[in-house]
């Protein structure tokens, strides 16, 4: 009723409209004028915040991983190298259902229980967010294909090419090269910054050997670049690259012929084999067997494998010729017969006569020599040292005492460590008063003299520290520290002489014809190795007890324990008149040092002077075959 | 200085603008808007060229679509005013009726059901809502006495929040927003007393709680929770919205340059083609870029606004405001959510952001606001 009454005000409602305008003007204004406030704060104000956001963003650091340096022999051949292999990994971060990923890569790769294992292992252990977990190394031709094929089905798993060591000469320098493995836990927790720097891109690190010992060299520099990603990570380019730079390479004194020579002479026993060269000291063979096949640790060794190596009785996994402390038994008469004629104790005339036994004074106890009957009624220090006499030792023991021998031994590096380029050295027993109160709590009794007069008692040896004993006495006195590496990236280490021991000339032309006679005399132990030989070499035998033989029993070996059976040792160096080589080998029960390790020696020696070399076996060739995990995984 | 004078001076000059009022007046067009239409239009197909990723085919979509939307244009800018009045209830009814089928039987994709499927042709009719709208309530205020009395506002108030809450639950909160914004605009012309205004407000504030726990989806209050925090969610929600001020503030005073975006160019900015293209006029050209954009949309909603002014009948002049000021939330949403200042909510930046419909309906909506330009000789001429 009233809207008819009312009339239409056009100009009443023309100016509402007009208020009504101007105020929804005020408020375009006003709304954009706080747009505008809001992108000036942004683009203005902050912009210093978010271009460094948006950099960020796009640009991400790359580390570039070095090339690990390269080790060869003596004359260039390949010890340690890098190859390419394919690397199937996953980025846990980008897969929705890692078993559903894991279902569907099984029928195009071949994925081993252990490889899982590992698998699962790493994927526990603390990581950079987005960073690749390794699934599977070494990928066939045909399995990248089918990966590729398949990208689309696979999100957040990929494949990459890596530079990965390997061994060519796989286990034969086992012990010497050592080994790089997977950077654990406990390498990262004695990184410090400098170091998280220089091993980021980086996958392995030296673990033993001189892979460990020259870890700094041979690692090299890392590189970086620049790159520009997009939002799923993708390089799109690479804006700028400082290039890495390579490890240095190392150069050995090691001969892979001699390695060779020395490790199938000593095939199929336990023990070890050290040669070194007389004037430099370096290290030309060094062999410890049983070994194992390093390639197995690159890229992570699976627990089977590692038990099977760990839990062996033959202890492949350790280092003899480094680490392994024996008895020198009768290879330290040079030694000490030297002792007595420095220390004017006794001369080259001095005799003793031989029973078959010792006695101390006022002792009833009978100290035996190795032969029953004794070696006659006037056994010299000639006679003494061809035969190995051990009553006129035991008598030079009992003059000498025990300081003398401690300290004259001492210059030779017995009961010391060699300073060689090789990590985990241990430093066997050179005994001493203090050393015997230290240890054992209890005085020097005489008896202990006769004992150390021929290397048994408290006195422990590695057979390294007998070479470089053997190449101190070949060399008149000055011993040289033992090298294993003959230059770091093309810069020679210079031989190092680690002491010098002055002795009357005399005394070493006497000793040394003594342990050349000891080979080539017709009553010298070691003379069986003489045959045929058109040089003169030098040496001293061993055998070295394992159990002690009680008072009144013999040493029957049919009844011993194998593993109880004493060690056979030699010593010796070559050409006797002009040393050049001096080898030390130890066969563990190998029971005689003559027939055993003194055989060993001389193939060595005949390789190194004459280039007599064994040849490579079968499974010793280098390898050029696959490196994954599954198939070395058998051939252990 | 006298009027003689003036035009002894300048005689072409008039002759020219007598001219030019003529054709406009004979096509219905509004030179004037379809300049600064062209100039948005040329602007947004440069940046959306880069947004692509460098797309030739999607500009030329892009092209495509504009190329109906100026045909619609034109189109409804022949359409008499007194004849659309007339059809307001008509198109209302029709579009509230396929705004309900949509509920029922529409199609859709992400959770949300948003279009009509009718022989391959698939239709939104809440895009259509978006003009059906203000139309209706123009018309509807039109024939009443203004202001409007409360029955009035009541109605009116039906016919807009009706139709804004079927879209709202489709979901589609952005043209919900849009469709209210619309009708409310029109109220607003229409001379909705203040008092009103302030309980509606105060309304407003109150309801903020039941509808946070009632009415929005999970992913709505998501929206809104990301716009307080952006960092609380960074991969998730939070990326868009992070990524995109990230782009706005790297471009700085005069932006990274065309195609040099590092944000949109390399992907790190999602939606950058859509939604969130002024994110990427940001990043390459700078603030001086989105002044230029906001200034030429400034102009466009002057020129409409100086169009409803010249209108003379009510209808003309609510419509032709409502529909301007419609434009002015379009952008304001668009420019504010992306920025970091409104929550995210799916409204694309007129004439700008990639699709065919938004803009088939934005250059219908420009037709009209011609239609009732040109309108004006032949109203006086009827009274």
């Amino acid at each position: 009723m009233s809207e008819s009454h009312r009339f239409k005000d056009h100009h009443r409602e023309e100016r509402i409209f007009f208020v009504r305008t101007v105020i929804a003007g005020v408020f375009v204004v006003l709304g954009l004028a706080l747009l505008i406030a809001r992108y000036y704060s942004l683009q203005v104000i902050n912009h210093q915040d978010y271009a460094t956001r948006s950099d960020r963003n796009r640009i991400h650091v790359q580390p570039i991983p070095p090339t690990r340096g390269l080790i060869y022999d003596r004359s260039g051949e390949l010890l340690a190298g890098n190859r390419p292999i394919y690397i199937l990994s996953l980025v846990p971060e980008r897969i929705p259902d890692l078993d559903h990923t894991l279902e569907r890569l099984k029928p195009l790769v071949n994925i081993n229980p252990s490889d899982l294992e590992k698998f699962y292992d790493q994927l526990q252990q603390p990581r950079k967010p987005f960073e690749a977990v390794p699934l599977r190394y070494q990928l066939s031709e045909a399995e990248i294909a089918r990966v590729a094929v398949n990208e689309f089905l696979l999100e957040g798993v990929e494949v990459e090419a890596q530079l990965v060591r390997y061994y060519p000469q796989q286990e034969l320098f086992a012990h010497s090269i050592g080994y790089v493995g997977r950077i654990s836990q406990s390498d990262l927790a004695r990184f410090d910054e400098d170091d998280l720097r220089r091993y980021s891109g980086t996958h392995s690190i030296g673990k033993n050997g001189l892979e460990a010992q020259y870890e700094q060299e041979l690692l090299g520099e890392v590189g970086n670049q620049y790159v520009e990603t997009n939002a799923r990570g993708r390089i799109l380019r690479v804006l700028s690259r400082v290039d890495p730079k390579p490890g240095a390479d190392l150069e050995l004194h090691l001969d892979l012929n001699l390695q060779r020579t020395a490790a199938q002479a000593l095939e199929g026993m336990r023990g070890a084999v050290v040669a070194l060269d007389v004037k430099t000291g370096g290290v030309l063979a060094a062999v410890s067997l049983p070994s194992f096949n390093p390639n197995l640790f690159v890229t992570g060794i699976s627990f089977a494998d590692y038990r099977a190596l760990n839990q062996s009785k033959d202890l492949p996994l350790y280092n003899r010729f480094l680490q392994g402390q024996y008895p020198p038994a009768s290879t330290i008469k040079s030694i000490i017969g030297l002792a007595g004629l420095h220390h004017n104790v006794v001369d080259a005339e001095h005799w003793v006569r031989d029973p078959g036994y010792y006695q101390l004074p006022n002792s009833s106890r009978l100290y035996r020599d190795w032969r029953r009957s004794g070696h006659g009624p006037r056994v010299d220090m000639m006679q003494a040292m061809v035969e190995s006499c051990d009553v006129y030792y035991y008598d030079l023991g009992h003059r000498l005492g025990v300081d003398a021998m401690h300290s004259f031994g001492s210059r030779f590096g017995l009961g010391q460590l060699t300073g060689i380029d090789l990590p985990s050295e241990r430093r066997g027993i050179w005994p001493s008063r203090e050393w015997k109160r230290g240890a054992r709590g209890s005085a020097w009794f005489p008896g202990d003299n006769l004992n150390m007069a021929i290397g048994q008692g408290y006195a422990l040896t590695t057979p390294l520290q007998l070479a470089v004993s053997t190449a101190t006495l070949a060399n008149r006195g000055k011993r040289m520290l033992p090298q294993v590496v003959r230059s770091v990236g093309g810069v020679e280490r210079p031989p190092i002489v680690a002491d010098y021991l002055e002795v009357d000339d005399k005394h070493w032309e006497f000793m040394l014809s003594a342990m050349e006679n000891t080979v080539h005399s017709q009553r010298g132990t070691a003379r069986r190795i003489a045959a045929g030989a058109d040089y003169r070499m030098g040496g001293k035998t061993g055998t070295a007890q394992v159990v002690a033989i009680a008072q009144g029993e013999s040493y029957d070996s049919d009844t011993l324990y194998e593993r109880h059976r004493d060690h056979a040792l030699f010593v010796g160096y070559a050409p006797a008149d002009d040393p050049q080589i001096a080898v030390a080998v130890i066969v563990e029960n190998g029971e005689s040092g003559a027939t055993v390790a003194a055989p060993i020696a001389r193939k060595v020696f005949d390789a190194y002077l004459r280039q007599q070399y064994a040849q490579p076996l079968p499974h010793q060739e280098p390898l050029a075959g696959l490196i994954g995990g599954q198939r070395l995984g058998g051939s252990r | 200085m006298s009027n003689q004078d003036f035009l002894r001076r300048l005689p072409t000059t008039g002759q020219d603008l007598r001219r030019r009022a003529r054709i406009q007046q004979r096509l219905h067009l509004d030179f004037a808007l379809i300049f600064l239409l062209l100039l948005v239009t040329v602007y947004g197909l440069i940046v959306l060229y880069s947004a692509s990723g460098q797309s030739a085919s999607s500009v030329q979509r892009q092209g495509i679509y504009f190329l109906v939307g100026y045909i619609a244009m034109f189109t409804a800018a022949q359409v008499p005013v007194h004849v659309l009045r007339r059809m307001a209830p008509w198109a209302y009814a029709v579009g509230a009726v396929l705004v309900l089928l949509v509920l029922w039987i529409g199609v859709g994709a992400k959770g949300a059901q948003r279009w009509l499927s009718i022989g391959g042709f698939r239709f939104q009719p809440s895009e259509f809502m978006k003009l059906a709208v203000p139309i209706a309530v123009a018309a509807y205020f039109g024939q009443r006495l203004l202001p409007p009395r409360f029955k009035h506002v009541v109605v009116a108030l039906l016919l807009t929040v009706v139709p804004a809450v079927l879209i709202a639950r489709q979901p589609d909160l952005g043209t919900a927003l849009l469709v209210a914004a619309a009708g409310l605009m029109v109220l607003f012309f229409a001379g909705l007393p203040w008092r009103y205004i302030a309980i509606a407000f105060g309304a407003v504030l109150l309801s903020i709680w039941p509808l946070w726990q009632f009415v929005l989806h999970d992913y709505q209050k998501r929206r809104v929770l990301t716009l307080l925090d952006p960092e609380s969610d960074r991969l998730g929600a939070g990326w868009n919205i992070i990524q995109s001020k990230t782009a706005i503030g790297s471009g700085g005073t005069s932006g990274k340059g065309w195609l040099q975006g590092t944000q949109s160019q390399l992907d790190f900015l999602p939606e950058g083609h859509t939604d969130f293209i002024i994110a990427v006029l940001a990043e390459e050209f700078g603030l001086l870029g989105v002044l230029i954009l906001l200034g030429l949309y400034a102009l466009i909603i002057a020129r409409g606004m100086a169009i409803a002014r010249k209108s003379q009948d009510s209808f003309g002049r609510l419509l032709a405001g409502g529909l301007s000021m419609t434009f002015f939330v379009y952008v304001f949403v668009n420019v504010g959510m992306v920025s970091g200042l409104l929550p995210v909510v799916g409204v694309p930046l007129p004439l700008v952001s990639q699709g065919g419909t938004a803009v088939v309906t934005l250059m219908t909506g420009f037709g009209i606001l011609m239609a009732i330009a040109t309108e004006r000789r032949r109203v006086t001429r009827h009274i």
